[in-house]
């Protein structure tokens, strides 16, 4: 089922939620709403699902305009971020509550229940009361509880934020199956961005109440549209520069110019990977110490000091490091191979940001 | 005012570390119960002591008096009428002001506390002013014969201005604590407004509803200040449970006021019972 | 609707997918309406239409004067009472555990749930000459029944739990946090309590004091038994209304029962001050 929000605006007070949204999301899609606390994401979570109504500006489904379309009867399914399971009901009476409203036949109920029993791994679960369940159990319930009357729409209210860390690998992994096997469109709403990388096929990204940009994950982290977007998704070393004689610098970093005159300010940013280290002080042009590496899994993060004290983030394979016999407190020189420039003179760029720049050979080679 | 919606405080709390299990311990539990004695233990006791001093038998004969019977008939029809009304309304009210946002709410949440602040003999004056002879409404009900004061309307209106508020100051903290969420979500399921009230928040409070309904009971059967100044004493016909204890004790009547009274207490110590009753159930809950 | 129709009813009650606010907002306030808002109308049309001068003078004659003494001070003389044993009462209850302290928690009720008339018939009888507790009482010259004295227990007795429930839950609450870290500094049992816990609790102390004040203020039923009613001597202002009532002197008694609605609202905003005071101490 597909929605559309064109314009849509809305305010709580004198604060406003989300200004002129515009968003298309096309059926059968697994779309993450992504952004800080207080960006807006949740209200126009909200706004699809008839919770709140917008001020201004169209909500669509299918086509046809639903913002007058009472909540009841926009069948979509929503799972809060406190789950909302009905306490005082059984597991089985909570998945089973949409269907007694629709008024269907009790084995018809019965056989649903028991697919949403197996779709989600409840199986023993379902005589138990809310209060009798694990954090990880509630979510699934509230998400069977969702799905039972067959919406056409799935709407997740921060589903994964109030659970162990382990519990959501698995509650992640859920909602993708849930995804493909019903063919729902699906949207998310989440303040993690690892989290809407690993899951959503394509990302919104909210910042103070306006879209940032809509894109694939990759699209987000390898061209954001803006330096919120840039600095938001993924980790981004930001510098600030300052042009002296002709280059963009800070401390013993140079970079190009663009175009600045002397004291002018650029801010330029460039992931880990980004960031080449060796062991060899005469490799690259930069030294530093390492003073941490973070464990990440397949891949390390290094975090390297500069003599001025500036602390730079690279990456790493588990096998690099080892290969180069890399340790905390080793002496490491570096290079930073490409950028993007996130803003001229405290000015932040829009889509430039998306350029990465390569740093010109005679600014990185060793000596 | 803020006053304690005859709270459910249960002592949970953990207790005091084994070093102040001293002198000053023992000192401190052993005034407390004194005092408790004194103030809570002796007059219970002594309501059924009196009662039953002249032995069972005249304890019997004093409740058997047709003005008793009366006087029990009347206080059972008042609250058969008051509490149901006043339940309704606690219902209603908390809904609105637990579950949304108006301007005006503090307002109205101190027009609710109204008659804790006020005395129950200034509310029935209230009803005197606008039903009395001389009252707003006197003559135009002495012309269409309709009697509200000594009767059963104006003793049934001054219960109700008095025990209002009960059944809403119960629901109210609940249904706020509960917030909207569980409805909300009730809502995307296709429940209509009815639907989620009596499926998801009813049975959600249906405890703290309970309670409210006994408190709002035993205050209306025991109301004395209120329906005094409104009823006009008449025995047999417009006398309460209350109203009629007094009238025996003016009678100098050794044991009928304190057999009259046994059924007060007795109702006393049911609601005491049900809220424990309530507390230990809410906490078995949750 | 126009846009400022539709911006006046936004800005009063928010839009909210929850069904039934115009319902039961309507009838709540229709109930209200009826039961509490006419009657207080017609207090005040009929106030309106009396001499203020009479209001005066029947105000403040000699026989009120005398009751409203003997109100405030009886009142005030039980809320410090209960002040004082509901805060030991309240204290024990929660921090020293003992056999049957459930049974006492649940007592605590009792003067709420019982109504006032048989409250002032059995404390009346216990402190009568022949009472359990008279008959030792009145040979001391101590006169619980029919006296001021009287008076005094009935407003305790029908104020406790007032007091006792508003400082319970605030003890439970205490955080033992600032407790350990008092110990940590060096303070001994004494100092914690004279120092740490009596300035925490002393807000809510004096609220539950004003809670009791004001029910005492306004307690009928239990004096009426309790105290022999006696102008000048033990009528207090809620009887004296009642007696002028029955003589159908309508001024007199609205002249007492206005002066008793000013002084239970005067309490009404000091507590409200009080806690507004005190809640700036709480945490934000």
């Amino acid at each position: 089922m597909s929605i559309e929000l064109k314009n849509v605006s809305k305010h709580f007070g004198r604060v406003s939620a989300v200004e002129n949204i515009n968003l298309t999301v096309p059926e059968g899609e697994l779309i993450a709403l992504l952004g800080p606390s207080g960006s807006g994401k949740t209200t126009v979570l909200r706004l699809i699902a008839g919770l709140e109504t917008p001020e201004s500006g169209g909500i669509f489904v299918r086509g046809a305009q639903v913002n007058n379309l009472p909540v009841q009867k926009r069948n979509i399914g929503f799972v809060f971020q406190s789950y909302a399971l009905f306490k005082h009901m059984t597991v089985q009476d909570n998945i089973a509550f949409g269907l007694k409203i629709k008024k269907w036949p009790a084995q018809r109920i019965q056989a649903r229940v028991q697919d949403l029993t197996a779709l989600l791994d409840l199986h023993g679960l379902l005589d138990r009361y809310p209060h009798q369940l694990s954090g990880g159990q509630r979510q699934r319930v509230a998400i069977g509880r969702a799905l039972a009357p067959g919406p056409d729409v799935l709407l997740l209210d921060e589903p994964f934020a109030a659970v162990d860390a382990q519990i959501r690998q698995e509650l992640r992994q859920w909602l993708v199956r849930v995804h493909r096997e019903l063919k729902l469109t699906v949207l998310f709403v989440t303040h993690d961005q690892e989290e809407a990388m690993e899951v959503a096929s394509r990302i919104v990204i909210f910042s103070k109440g306006r879209v940032e940009q809509i894109g694939s994950p990759q699209e987000v982290y390898e061209k954001p549209s803006n330096e919120f977007v840039a600095r938001f998704v993924g980790v981004m070393n930001v510098l600030e520069l300052e042009v002296r004689d002709g280059f963009a610098r800070r401390q013993e970093l140079e970079f190009p110019a663009h175009g600045l005159a002397d004291g002018q300010k650029l801010r330029i940013g460039f992931r880990p990977y980004a960031v080449q280290v060796s062991p060899d002080g005469s490799a690259y042009r930069y030294r530093a110490v390492l003073r941490r590496t973070y464990f990440l899994g397949v891949m390390l993060r290094l975090e390297m000091e500069l003599p001025s004290g500036l602390i730079l983030r690279s990456r790493m394979s588990k096998e690099d490091y080892a290969r180069l016999g890399l340790a905390d407190g080793r002496p490491v020189s570096f290079q930073i191979r490409s950028y993007r420039i996130l803003s001229k003179e405290d000015e932040p760029l829009g889509a430039e940001v998306a350029t990465a720049y390569e740093v010109p050979p005679h600014l990185g080679e060793g000596i | 005012m803020n006053t304690p919606a005859a709270p459910i405080a249960s002592s949970s709390a953990a207790p005091a570390p084994k070093s102040d299990r001293s002198l000053i311990h023992w000192l401190l539990v052993a005034v407390a119960v004194l005092f408790s004695a004194v103030f809570l233990v002796l007059p219970l006791l002594n309501v059924f002591a009196q009662a039953l001093a002249a032995g069972f038998g005249p304890y019997c004969h004093a409740l058997a008096d047709p003005d008793t019977i009366s006087a029990i008939r009347l206080t059972l029809i008042i609250a058969a009428i008051c509490v149901p009304l006043n339940a309704v309304f606690g219902v209603a009210a908390s809904w609105a002001i637990a579950k949304f946002d108006f301007r005006g709410k503090p307002f109205l949440l101190s027009l609710m506390d109204l008659p804790f602040s006020i005395s129950p003999v200034v509310a029935g004056l209230l009803f005197v002013l606008l039903f009395g002879v001389n009252g707003l409404l006197g003559r135009w009900l002495e012309v269409h014969h309709v009697k509200v004061l000594f009767a059963l309307p104006g003793m049934v209106l001054a219960t109700i201005f008095v025990t209002f508020p009960y059944v809403a100051r119960e629901l109210i903290p609940i249904m706020r604590a509960q917030g909207r969420e569980q409805e909300e979500a009730a809502l995307t399921l296709g429940a209509s407004g009815w639907q989620t009230f009596w499926h998801v928040t009813l049975p959600s409070v249906k405890w703290g509803l309970f309670y409210g309904i006994v408190l709002c009971n035993a205050r209306a059967m025991g109301e004395f200040g209120a329906v005094s100044v409104v009823s006009g004493h008449i025995a047999g016909q417009t006398d309460t449970l209350p109203l009629r204890v007094e009238k025996l004790y003016n009678e100098f009547d050794p044991v009928a006021p304190f057999a009259v009274a046994t059924l007060l207490a007795l109702l006393a110590v049911a609601t005491m019972l049900l809220k424990a009753l309530l507390e230990w159930k809410t906490r078995h809950e949750t | 609707m126009t846009r400022s129709r539709a911006a006046a009813v936004k800005s009063f009650a928010p839009a909210n997918p929850l069904p039934g606010f115009n319902i039961t907002l309507g009838f709540t306030i229709v109930y209200l309406t009826l039961i509490v808002l006419i009657p207080i109308g017609a207090l005040a049309i009929k106030t309106l239409g009396l001499s203020w001068k009479e209001l005066w003078a029947l105000a403040t004659n000699d026989r009120a004067l005398a009751s409203y003494r003997l109100s405030l001070g009886a009142s005030l003389a039980a809320a410090l009472i209960n002040a004082l044993f509901g805060s030991l009462l309240a204290w024990v209850l929660v921090r020293h555990p003992f056999p049957g302290r459930r049974l006492l928690d649940g007592l605590i009720d009792f003067p709420f749930a019982l109504p006032t008339a048989v409250a002032g018939l059995t404390l009346a009888s216990l402190f009568s000459a022949h009472g359990w507790l008279g008959q030792y009482l009145t040979p001391l010259g101590i006169q619980g029944a029919f006296s001021r004295l009287g008076v005094v227990i009935a407003l305790t007795f029908v104020g406790l739990p007032f007091s006792v429930r508003t400082i319970q839950p605030e003890i439970e609450t205490l955080d033992p946090d600032i407790q350990e870290a008092a110990m940590c500094l060096g303070a001994g049992p004494w100092r914690r309590f004279v120092s740490v816990t009596a300035p925490a609790l002393l807000p809510t102390v004096l609220t539950g004091f004003g809670l009791s004040f004001a029910r005492a203020l306004g307690e009928y039923g239990s004096i009426v038994f309790i105290s022999g009613n006696l102008p000048f001597k033990t009528e207090i202002a809620p009887t004296l209304v009642v007696m002028r009532l029955d003589q159908f002197d309508y001024t007199g008694a609205i002249s007492v029962a206005l002066v008793l609605m000013i002084f239970s609202f005067a309490l009404l905003l000091t507590l409200n001050t009080l806690q507004g005071w005190a809640a700036k101490f709480q945490e934000p």
